[in-house]
């Protein structure tokens, strides 16, 4: 906004913006999406302290130990961070103006999220398979509450991706889509941070004698 | 009263005739009445040919003014549903002693009492705080809309989207008859197996949405959009409060969702996060909510502080007294509210040390509170008092509010706490704090800014009965809780036996009359308001003698508000620019942008009440295809680029020619 305020030949002091520059639409959706995230952040917050608090309730059921296969995890892991370095390179591609780029990391990026969602189904089918279903016993409910949501945003996030690689194919690498695509790397990583807790509190915690 | 069952279909789920409470004269006489008058209001609008008018200025509005007085209309309709469900629960409890069994068998009381709580604090508080700050915050700050217009409205519809599902669930089914927390196991699919938790749950979900988003979008809105001039420590006492509750919106409805959420697991899915078996643990619920709930009332007090604190300096003809501290009480108010949640249920057990912890932090926000009050004061001390109706409302705020944090304090003490847990003492002081700070707050503030809003002002005589009614009410109605609360007389209870405590209820029912009054006397003013709005009209734009921007505009303001942007330069910016002769720019418009309407809102707030309902009564095809169409409209919504328009500068400079008449009194 501009500040040059020239004086009014009748007043004392200037209170008004006479000249004003055009209007930036949108210039708030930063700050108003990290704030998102924060409160999405506080849900992941309550759901890290409920598997706190009921994490070791296995109700004479299995615990950590006899159940996560950190082999998998960790392959599961490593999908999700290749999808946000993937994603970065995207971003730098957009930076360039490379819109064929962009729109081909996007698409890595979306591969591997869609595996990292794969092999979380088929550690969730394996689980409830060997009897260790979310209604067995409190432990089971607050982790497949945590991973599962964690998942949920994943898959969302996949959707968005989709969403936007049509939305840069038809428009280009416009403004808003450039915000557009700020946004959800911000989203994308914000997600990478909650799977390293996860896989930190969860996981590797859990399987610990 | 909740059908077998196995009497669940694939196209109807849980829903049969049988939900239908044509048993219940007093629902169904209810019914007919919602019936007939809704039916009368849809004629009236086709009949006048309102439809077009009403979707295009007002259902897919996105100014933030017209949201802003739809969210108050919003909560003076479910007002008079809330206030309703209290009528009816003083009545029974002034008549069920001994042999009478009162009116209402428990398991309608139950309910009655729940909706009242769910009601006043979501549907009927929740929505006059925003759609007072909705209002007047971007005038206040010199912007010309929030952040994100389309989000503004569309947290409205969904907003409402919870409140017709409250209102269905009175119709359809049954509500919860849990208390307003809905505190498991009782809330758990084995003690409440029908649907009554579930449109609980539901709604408080659609609605929290839409709170969420419109916390983050007024937070963005204050710290981006502020006129250039306007610093932090130079905003509007009420645009601070309306930081900080927006602030905590955002730091504590998030909890509220996800807490829901694991209750909702519980019964759709059969988890065992609050049972008693399987290493489930209610208590955590308890925790969680009141991590959300503690907060929340801060959230309701906070912007009625602001408006407080507003009214008094203009009534008073000075500047706020001691700017800076009132501040900083505010502030720490909102750190503090964070970590009291405990004191809601000492007698969990949760041992002496944390006990105290709680105590003491519970003790400490009575001191920014109390400096605001010596604040209040101070600005009152040697000012030239005008005792409008607002100003009236804020003097009842400051004796009765005292009274209510005296008795917070008293419950503060963990170990007197352990005889006033649960007790009508308890329902007393909140209902002292809530009425007597956030009600009469927000109705303070609702007299204050409707001439800014409708360009006439609210008629005195029937806002002065109003308050008298309210105040003399609120004592004859809460006083003898307190009374019946020190004898160890619980809440929640629909039939007593000791005669001897039927007196004060009579009391407490005949002060709900009275209140009645109030309202009543309320809903009349905004007719002779709406009537005599040719004596009552004000050109001026500022006819309180106002200090703060949003009286430097027209009343009703321009969609645009300004058509220049007003550059701040001390405190009290338009008492600033009226003391040092301000001169109003009367040409070189230039067109304003501004963001075009929408009904993207009210689609998505529809789908969204469908998927609620589908799940509810397990219609899960519905509920399968709901969502998809949420999905699907909500993609489908950012696939338009093509949002904003511009004002052109003729319209502008016509809009401030027939203000620059109306001021030389042409």
């Amino acid at each position: 906004m501009s500040m040059h305020t020239p004086q009014p030949a009748e007043g004392p002091a200037s209170f008004y913006v006479l000249e004003e520059e055009h209007a930036h639409p949108g210039s708030g959706t930063m700050l108003g999406f990290w704030i998102y995230l924060m409160s999405d952040c506080l849900i992941f917050a309550v759901l890290f302290a409920t598997y706190g608090v009921l994490g070791r309730n296995y109700a004479a059921g299995p615990s950590p130990a006899d159940l996560f296969d950190l082999g998998l995890v960790a392959i599961n892991t490593s999908m999700l961070l290749f999808s946000s370095i993937t994603y970065g390179f995207a971003m730098l591609a957009m930076v360039k103006g490379r819109k064929g780029a962009t729109l081909t990391w996007l698409g890595i990026t979306g591969l591997f999220g869609a595996a990292f969602l794969g092999l979380e189904l088929y550690e969730f089918h394996h689980l409830i398979h060997v009897g260790a279903t979310p209604q067995r016993s409190a432990f089971l409910s607050a982790f497949f509450t945590l991973v599962g949501t964690h998942g949920l945003h994943v898959f969302f996030g996949c959707v968005w991706l989709v969403t936007l690689m049509l939305q840069v194919a038809k428009h280009g690498l416009i403004a808003e889509n450039r915000r557009r695509l700020m946004c959800l790397s911000l989203f994308w990583h914000f997600l990478d941070v909650i799977w390293i807790g996860v896989f930190s509190y969860v996981y590797l915690i859990g399987v610990l004698p | 009263m909740s059908p077998a069952p196995d009497s669940t279909s694939f196209l109807f789920g849980r829903l049969t005739l049988a939900a239908l409470p044509l048993h219940e004269p007093i629902l169904v006489a209810t019914f007919a009445a919602v019936a007939l008058g809704g039916v009368a209001l849809l004629a009236a609008i086709t009949r006048f040919g309102l439809w077009g008018y009403l979707w295009r200025e007002w259902l897919t509005t996105v100014d933030h003014k017209r949201i802003g007085i739809m969210y108050i209309i919003l909560a003076l309709i479910m007002l008079l549903r809330g206030f309703a469900d209290a009528l009816m629960m003083r009545a029974q409890q002034a008549i069920a002693f001994g042999a009478s069994e009162g009116y209402l068998p428990p398991h309608h009381y139950d309910q009655i009492f729940t909706a009242h709580g769910v009601i006043m604090i979501f549907f009927v508080a929740m929505p006059l705080v925003t759609g007072l700050m909705n209002f007047v915050v971007p005038l206040q700050i010199g912007a010309r809309d929030v952040s994100f217009p389309f989000l503004n409205n569309f947290s409205f519809w969904m907003t409402t989207a919870g409140a017709i599902l409250v209102m269905m669930s009175l119709f359809v089914g049954e509500f919860a008859a849990t208390g307003w927390l809905a505190y498991p196991p009782l809330s758990g699919p084995v003690h409440s197996p029908w649907v009554g938790v579930d449109y609980y749950i539901w709604a408080l979900q659609i609605a929290g949405v839409g709170t969420t988003l419109s916390g983050i979008n007024l937070i963005v809105t204050i710290v981006k959009m502020r006129a250039p001039g306007m610093s932090l420590m130079k905003m509007p006492v009420f645009t601070w409060t309306s930081l900080c509750t927006n602030v905590l919106i955002v730091a504590t409805f998030p909890v509220l969702t996800a807490t829901l959420v694991l209750l909702t697991l519980d019964r759709y899915v059969g988890t065992n996060f609050f049972t008693n078996d399987l290493g489930g643990n209610p208590m955590m619920y308890v925790n969680l909510i009141w991590i959300w709930g503690h907060p929340e009332v801060y959230i309701l007090i906070l912007p009625a502080f602001g408006v407080y604190s507003e009214v008094v300096s203009t009534f008073c003809r000075k500047r706020l007294f001691g700017y800076t501290s009132m501040v900083y009480a505010t502030v720490v108010i909102t750190i503090l509210s964070y970590i009291v949640w405990l004191h809601h249920f000492f007698t969990m057990g949760s041992g002496a040390s944390v006990n105290s912890f709680f105590g003491i932090t519970t003790m400490i926000i009575s001191i920014p509170t109390g400096a605001k009050l010596f604040n209040w004061l101070f600005t009152m001390y040697r000012g030239r008092i005008r005792f409008e109706v607002p100003m009236m409302w804020t003097v009842g705020f400051m004796v009765t509010f005292v009274i209510g944090g005296m008795t917070g304090v008293m419950l503060a003490i963990p170990p007197a706490d352990f005889q006033f847990h649960n007790t009508l003492f308890l329902i007393a002081h909140f209902h002292n704090v809530i009425i007597g700070g956030v009600v009469f707050g927000m109705l303070a503030g609702i007299t204050y800014w409707f001439p800014k809003a409708f360009g006439y002002r609210l008629d005195p005589f029937w806002g002065k009965l109003s308050f008298w009614f309210w105040l003399v009410g609120f004592y004859f109605a809460f006083m003898p809780l307190y009374v019946l609360g020190l004898m160890g007389v619980t809440r929640r209870v629909n039939h007593f036996e000791d005669p001897s405590l039927q007196i004060w209820f009579v009391v407490a029912a005949f002060g709900a009359v009275l209140i009645a009054c109030g309202i009543g006397c309320f809903l009349v003013q905004l007719v002779v308001s709406f009537l005599r709005r040719d004596q009552l009209r004000d050109v001026t734009g500022d006819p309180w003698d106002g200090r703060t921007l949003e009286w430097a505009t027209a009343s009703p303001p321009p969609a645009y508000n300004f058509a220049f942007t007003p550059v701040i330069q001390d405190h009290d910016a338009w008492w600033d620019m009226k003391q040092r002769g301000h001169a109003r720019p009367l040409a070189g418009f230039r067109p304003i942008h501004m963001p075009k309407n929408t009904g993207t809102g009210v689609i998505l707030s529809a789908l969204s009440l469908v998927l609620g309902f589908a799940l509810i009564w397990h219609i899960w095809w519905l509920a399968v295809l709901a969502f998809a169409a949420v999905l699907y409209v909500s993609i489908e919504h950012t696939f338009n680029y093509d949002r904003d328009y511009h004002i052109p500068a003729e319209e502008v400079a016509r809009s401030e020619d027939s203000r620059t008449r109306a001021l030389a009194g042409e």
